[in-house]
């Protein structure tokens, strides 16, 4: 009966009213990080040199063409050596087919996402760039051992509660 | 409490008063308009579940600052087939009067520029010449867009002006003086409580004035562009942007003078009393804008002709017959019944209200 004499402003007010103590949504980027999935395709790649043989696998499925392997035959042990291992990561698309395709599990995608240059050249990675560190942790894409040893995704419905950052 | 119906002689002759307080006028207007800013933006994030600015000093203060300092190092652009010199001088047309009636607002007991006795009068007057800036800066842009929003807003102001005017006069009545300060001092009740009707329609009149949300459709973004200040850069658009904060200010402090009992307040300082008066106004004025979708400009002229306008008239009426039939009676007496006559009007205009013979929804 009521409907038109203004009781919805009111009804609306006091909605906004309740909204001033609510905890934000928005995230102290810097200061707070959220955590990513564990099965992110970060914007790198990471390449186990132990276990590469140099099959060359990678590059051959890369639709991008982006990985540039090199390899000479060590012939005393049966084996190749890995002479070049480059990624333009200037191309990559993030496909993840290098890492399915990878029949001795070396190659990663990697869980961080802060990995942006300044320059073009800064994102061709060699042998050295390539390899796992602190700052470069594999993600658990397309392998779920990785992705068991990673910190749970933070989602904004179990934020700390009663906390306005 | 200072009770002077004349402002005192301090500080001293007529022109070092008038250098004193011209000086205060024009600081607490740029630093209530910069605070406001902030605030607005503080508490609209708030309410939205964001932060809003907060990395420009402690709690992102300094922010309005900087967007003050941005505004006035960028470059001014004026369009090549412009009417340059009334696209120039529309910002200053614009913004000195709002400044101007900050003149006749009483900070506290007799701390104003000028008491004058047709302060109400004047206030109205000064006012409505915002609009002529607005209106100019619209025109000579030659831009379709600002010109159609001035338009918009020179309708929008025009038709309010009247129901403000007529909900103005039944403070008056009570007061039985146009001026600001003795307004204030026959406050001893504050005029809200007294003028409920008047009160309604003098600030959803003024929220519309000053085109501020649900009634900013004169600068609909998504429609206009930005409205009249289209083709306006630098500091030109900074000051239609500080007129239109201090515009929201001066909205602000008629209301708190008017409705809410000015300076006078227990245990707190006169001034600080007003200040916190207007920020609680200007609250108000930010949880509208939050909560409330913008009208339509049918809705926004039927608003002010079919609803507003006779609510005031009527408004007048009584508060008229009841000064005049008991003009001994205690203004508690008054509060009642003039509750009951604002909740039976809104009830009864709200039935009656219809767009378009009933063919459009409202």
């Amino acid at each position: 009966m009521f409907e038109r004499y203004g009781i919805g402003i009111i009804k609306g007010l006091s909605v906004t009213i309740r909204h001033l103590f609510r905890i934000p949504i928005t995230t102290q980027y810097p200061e707070r990080k959220l955590n990513p999935s564990r099965r992110t395709r970060g914007n790198e790649l990471i390449w186990n040199q132990e276990r590469c043989t140099g099959c060359g696998t990678c590059a051959k499925t890369c639709p991008q063409g982006s990985i540039n392997i090199v390899t000479s035959v060590k012939v005393e042990e049966n084996k190749y050596k890995v002479e070049k291992f480059e990624v333009d990561m200037g191309y990559c698309i993030f496909c993840g087919l290098c890492v399915e395709a990878c029949p001795y599990d070396a190659l990663f995608l990697g869980y961080a996402y802060e990995r942006a240059r300044y320059r073009r050249g800064e994102l061709v990675l060699d042998k050295e760039g390539l390899l796992e560190t602190d700052e470069r942790k594999p993600s658990g894409y397309f392998h779920p051992e990785v992705a068991a040893e990673l910190p749970k995704q933070s989602l904004l419905v179990d934020r700390d509660k009663g906390r306005r950052a | 409490m200072a009770m002077q119906i004349l402002p005192p002689d301090w500080p001293g002759n007529y022109w070092a008063h008038w250098g004193i307080f011209t000086v205060i006028i024009l600081v607490f207007v740029l630093l209530s308009v910069l605070a406001f800013i902030w605030f607005e933006r503080r508490a609209m994030a708030i309410m939205q579940a964001r932060l809003g600015p907060n990395r420009a000093g402690p709690f992102g203060l300094f922010q309005s600052a900087a967007d003050a300092l941005k505004v006035m190092i960028k470059e001014d652009i004026v369009p090549s087939r412009a009417d340059k010199l009334v696209h120039w001088l529309a910002p200053v047309v614009a913004f000195v009067p709002v400044m101007m009636v900050f003149a006749v607002v009483p900070f506290q007991g007799g701390a104003l520029l000028a008491d004058l006795n047709v302060g109400v009068l004047y206030i109205v007057a000064i006012s409505s010449v915002t609009v002529v800036g607005v209106f100019m800066g619209g025109w000579a842009s030659n831009n379709k867009y600002s010109l159609l929003g001035a338009m918009r807003q020179i309708a929008a102001v025009v038709s309010y002006e009247i129901p403000v005017v007529l909900s103005l006069v039944g403070v008056i009545i009570l007061t039985g003086s146009l001026s600001l300060q003795q307004i204030v001092q026959a406050q001893d009740i504050p005029f809200i409580l007294v003028q409920p009707l008047g009160f309604l329609i003098f600030f959803i009149g003024a929220l519309a004035e000053i085109n501020r949300a649900p009634f900013d459709l004169m600068e609909a973004d998504s429609e206009l562009v930005a409205g009249y200040f289209i083709e306006y850069s630098g500091m030109k658009f900074g000051l239609f942007f500080l007129a239109e904060y201090a515009e929201a200010l001066v909205v602000s402090a008629l209301v708190t003078t008017l409705f809410l009992g000015g300076w006078r307040g227990p245990l707190l300082p006169d001034w600080l009393w007003f200040l916190v008066k207007v920020g609680a106004v200007f609250f108000v004025i930010v949880w509208i804008r939050t909560t409330v979708p913008r009208v339509r400009i049918d809705q926004l002229m039927a608003l002010a002709w079919k609803f507003l306008f006779p609510l005031a008239l009527i408004n007048l009426l009584v508060t008229a017959v009841e000064i005049l039939v008991w003009p001994e009676l205690s203004l508690w007496v008054l509060v009642p019944i003039n509750f009951a006559v604002m909740i039976i009007l809104v009830l009864l205009w709200s039935k009656l209200f219809k767009l378009g013979w009933g063919r459009v929804d409202v």
